[in-house]
């Protein structure tokens, strides 16, 4: 009843408004056409100038309301360079938009037609395009040399002493993989998936590198080490979404990736810093990977040397896991030793 | 074959021309061969026009839906369960239906409104109307280029009602998530249909596309040089060779991903572990789809800017009375665009994990479109500065464009520069840089020449008030909409979720979701008004009674009201001048067909 109420409503606000419009056109008929266009002339050309103003005053209401809640300072090393460019790029692009805005409109609400105004017969001047193309170019050149030394930065190789963690998407959760004492991920094959066997990623445990390899539900990171994400995924594209680190790469099946970061800060001081107790750094899916897209959440934690060797030695084998009879459930690493000397992963 | 022969050897199958007068009272169309089959170019830019403005209600109905899921996640609506049935159980709709009207909202914006719709729409009406030929190069295939489109259309909408549903990974179509019938429930048949769909309308599109092409090239007037042309000839020109360099490379992608679908093939597919068993293709690169697709992908985008851009040259022009500035620079920059368009396609692929080298290309040579894309900008403004501008719906409209067109072009600038793609890449960011950027701005560009080439169509007018009111909610509505989404991608949002509660970095936007969600609702209404609008004015809007109601220089104007098949009776004008000379020496404006004075210059 009161959806049809609703829709009734509608209905007769558009015949109201529909009534007016043509009450209108019939008196801009009675009263001339020249009159008529002369009122709605004014009218626009007002409204022109006051959608300007009250746009620009929107735009910086919307900032101070919003600026608050977006994600504050980089929480890696590699984002730092992000937000300057950022900053570079809002800078300019900024002072442009507001520039165009003001002569877009103002220019409209200027020079809307009056009595007697004649337009200007001015078809082309080749002192002002050469304006406006090279500082446009110079300003742009700017931009793509401090965008892609940046670029080059992240893109480099991580550090031989990164850390390495195995990230593989799947619908719909992230298995995450570390690849224990000796630093090197085991070997894996896509017909060796079993998730029966707790093999969801599937290693191959012919290969002695696999042994010590453990998986974990959540990312674990020591504060101020490189680490490198090795990214994969068994069935659709999904993508590693690190948005408090700046950062983001594709898992496509059948086609490593990889990016590396430092993590600034740990979960800890970024409660404290936001000022929000429930502060978690999240990996979100950023590919559209089917039904559950949105509910692929991954949680890394950052935390000090000591917390995470404290939680590295709580963590069973997934060899362990997965041959329940052949040994006990052995800790997977005596972290501090190899903690320092870890070297690239094994990908394949 | 020159415009003359053309005309003499057509004046037996149409009726214009010379033979106009004696033919007028004895030949006359049947209904089916005059609106249904019809070889007119008029007739099947009104068929292009309307069949995209029903496509338009559509796709923007699924967003309203979608967008009542995003601002109260946890509402129920009951009537969406009778409407979309066991989509919407409990009057909440599934993700499953969440990710088909998403996917379908893009897919019928993107291809069959703003593609079809736009292009199909003017290039028909104003190519022959603007260079002054009888018809297209070929009517005939002008005629299955729409009935193609149409076929595509129904197969498309016959998807929507399969049990499975309609294809549901995105516009995009990425495999392997569309290759798998196990991966989506909308990749089973939704997606063979959705292929087959985009294959008709990629012959329909190079049907129209080689037409435009040849009838601009062969078929000008007298005196029409190229550098004589309306700068809308222009546009359609260059989005025309996009539509046909780069179409068939969709196709070829397509046909790719339905044999991986179909025929065991594996050119997307590898190592790939799904409904419980490792499925045996090997060797296969899910990122060539991307390679394929935004080899169109990217040139589209333009397909679709480029004619608002022309058209909104042309009513800028004519509304300020005063030449376009730059016109020279207007075609060079449109040229520009047109080239690069073609080498910047990796840009949407930066965290693919693309070779980073590669990358820096990319990164340079989209930052370089900014440059034909500024110079365009300044000339437009230069145009109206010092002008004696009149403010009509089309007009207004044009502003409008140049607006958003510099808003969502700057955060293009954001988005092209590799270091900041890879924070910004696929959140809200993205969104609303690219609705404001092709989807407001060539909405304005297509209100636009609706609005000004409604009295040529239809020979009567467009109600103004329900124009202007149409016009600034629409304006106001979409900066509501989409300007504060710049702040929900800086946070990281990503885009295609469903639900943002369980998210800690995301659910701080509940208020602003609720708010942009009654807003799409208030503007979508307004639409409503222009649809009704525009179906009522055909039958009853004001009535033109002279032959050039904007005072306009170009051809299309010195056509009789209700122009025939064949546009001109008699012969067909000749040109003397280019289609910009308002208030020059004094005049208000001086038609294409005037010769030049003994001590005037040409621009």
């Amino acid at each position: 009843m009161s959806g049809f109420l609703a829709v009734l409503v509608v209905v007769l606000i558009f015949i109201v408004i529909f009534q007016i419009a043509k009450a209108s056109e019939y008196v801009s008929i009675l009263k001339g056409e020249k009159k008529a266009r002369q009122q709605s002339n004014r009218i626009n050309g007002f409204l022109l100038i006051a959608f300007l103003v009250l746009g620009l005053i929107g735009v910086y209401y919307c900032n101070d309301l919003l600026k608050g809640k977006i994600l504050g300072e980089s929480a890696s090393v590699q984002g730092e360079g992000v937000d300057t460019l950022i900053y570079v790029t809002l800078a300019i692009t900024g002072v442009v938009f507001v520039i165009t805005q003001i002569a877009l409109f103002a220019f409209a609400f200027k020079y809307q037609e009056k009595e007697g105004q004649k337009a200007f017969y001015f078809p082309h001047n080749n002192k002002l395009e050469v304006i406006w193309t090279v500082i446009p170019a110079i300003a742009l050149t700017v931009l793509v040399a401090f965008g892609l030394k940046h670029w080059f930065q992240l893109t480099s190789d991580a550090p031989a002493d990164a850390a390495v963690v195995e990230v593989t998407g799947k619908q719909f959760n992230w298995l995450i993989r570390y690849p224990g004492k000796d630093g090197q991920l085991g070997r894996k094959a896509t017909n060796l998936i079993d998730p029966a066997a707790s093999n969801e990623i599937g290693v191959d445990w012919n290969d002695p590198l696999s042994k010590d390899d453990f998986q974990a539900t959540e990312v674990h990171l020591v504060v101020g080490k490189p680490v490198k994400f090795v990214i994969g995924s068994r069935d659709v594209i999904h993508d590693v979404g690190l948005p408090h680190f700046r950062l983001k790469m594709d898992a496509v099946p059948g086609i490593p990736t990889t990016l590396w970061f430092t993590p600034k800060f740990t979960t800890k001081q970024m409660k404290e810093k936001t000022g929000n107790p429930d502060f978690t750094y999240e990996i979100s899916c950023d590919q559209m990977c089917g039904s559950g897209h949105y509910s692929m959440r991954g949680v890394i934690v950052v935390e000090t040397q000591e917390e995470y060797d404290a939680w590295v030695a709580k963590q069973p084998t997934q060899y362990s896991l997965a041959h329940p009879d052949a040994a006990p459930a052995a800790p997977a690493a005596d972290a501090k030793a190899d903690s320092t000397k870890t070297v690239a992963a094994n990908i394949k | 074959m020159s415009n003359e022969a053309t005309l003499h050897s057509q004046q037996e199958v149409m009726h214009g021309a010379g033979a106009h007068d004696h033919h007028d009272h004895e030949h006359h169309d049947s209904f089916i061969s005059k609106y249904v089959f019809s070889m007119d170019h008029k007739m099947i830019a009104k068929q292009f026009l309307i069949t995209g403005i029903i496509w338009a209600i559509i796709g923007a109905f699924f967003s309203v839906l979608f967008r009542l899921q995003l601002g109260y996640p946890d509402a129920t609506f009951p009537w969406l369960e009778s409407i979309l049935g066991h989509w919407a159980k409990g009057g909440r709709i599934t993700p499953e239906a969440y990710y088909a009207l998403v996917t379908m909202h893009g897919t019928i914006l993107v291809f069959f409104v703003l593609t079809a719709g736009l292009s199909g729409t003017f290039s028909n009406l104003l190519i022959p109307l603007q260079v002054g030929a009888r018809d297209m190069a070929s009517p005939f295939m002008n005629c299955l280029s729409y009935w193609f489109f149409f076929l595509a259309s129904m197969v498309m909408m016959a998807s929507l009602f399969v049990q499975t549903g309609p294809a549901s990974g995105g516009w995009t179509m990425y495999p392997p998530l569309s290759a798998l019938g196990d991966a989506s429930i909308g990749s089973k048949i939704g997606v063979d249909l959705w292929l087959t769909s985009m294959a008709l309308f990629v012959v329909s599109q190079l049907l129209g596309g080689l037409n435009y092409i040849s009838t601009i090239l062969n078929m000008r007037t007298k005196g029409m040089s190229m550098t004589k042309m309306p700068l809308t000839i222009w546009s359609f020109f260059f989005t025309a060779v996009l539509g046909v360099l780069s179409f068939p490379v969709l196709l070829s992608g397509f046909i790719l991903l339905l044999m991986d679908r179909h025929a065991g093939t594996s050119f997307y597919l590898s190592d790939i572990f799904i409904a419980g068993k490792a499925l045996a293709n090997e060797g296969g690169s899910a990122i060539l789809y991307q390679h394929l697709f935004w080899f169109l992908g990217h040139p589209e985008v333009y397909i679709i800017i480029l004619p608002a851009m022309g058209m909104v040259s042309e009513v800028l022009a004519i509304s300020s009375r005063k030449p376009i500035f730059g016109y020279l620079a207007m075609i060079g920059s449109l040229f520009a665009i047109c080239i690069l368009a073609f080498l910047v396609w990796a840009h949407h692929m930066f965290v693919t994990g693309l070779n980073p080298f590669l990358g820096a290309f990319f990164v340079l040579l989209t930052l370089l479109i900014a440059v034909p894309s500024a110079i365009k900008v300044f000339n437009w403004i230069t145009t109206i500065w010092k002008g004696n501008i009149r403010f009509t719906p089309a007009s207004l409209f044009s502003i409008g464009f140049v607006s958003t067109f510099i808003s969502g072009g700057l955060t293009g600038i954001w988005l092209g520069n590799s270091s900041i793609d890879i924070h910004l890449h696929d959140t809200y960011f993205v969104i609303a840089h690219f609705h404001i950027v092709m989807g407001v701005s060539a909405f304005f560009g297509m209100f636009a020449g609706i609005y000004h080439w409604f009295p040529k169509m239809y020979g009567r007018f467009m109600n103004n008030t329900l124009g202007y009111i149409h016009f600034w909610v629409t304006l106001i509505g979409a900066y509501l909409i989409f300007w504060p989404m710049h702040y929900e991608g800086m946070a990281g949002m990503p885009r295609r979720y469903f639900d943002y509660s369980t998210w800690a970095s995301f659910n701080q936007f509940e208020g602003l979701n609720q708010f942009i969600s009654f807003v799409v609702i208030l503007v979508f209404a307004t639409q409503l008004l222009f649809v009704f609008n525009f179906f009522y004015s055909i039958f009853k809007g004001r009535k033109m009674t002279t032959q050039n109601p904007w005072k306009a220089t170009s051809l299309e104007w010195t056509t009789p009201i209700h122009a025939g098949h064949g546009n001109w009776p008699g012969e067909i004008p000749e040109v003397h001048r280019w289609a910009y000379d308002y208030s020059k020496d004094g005049r208000d404006f001086i038609p294409q067909t005037e010769p030049l004075g003994p001590n005037e210059s040409a621009h």
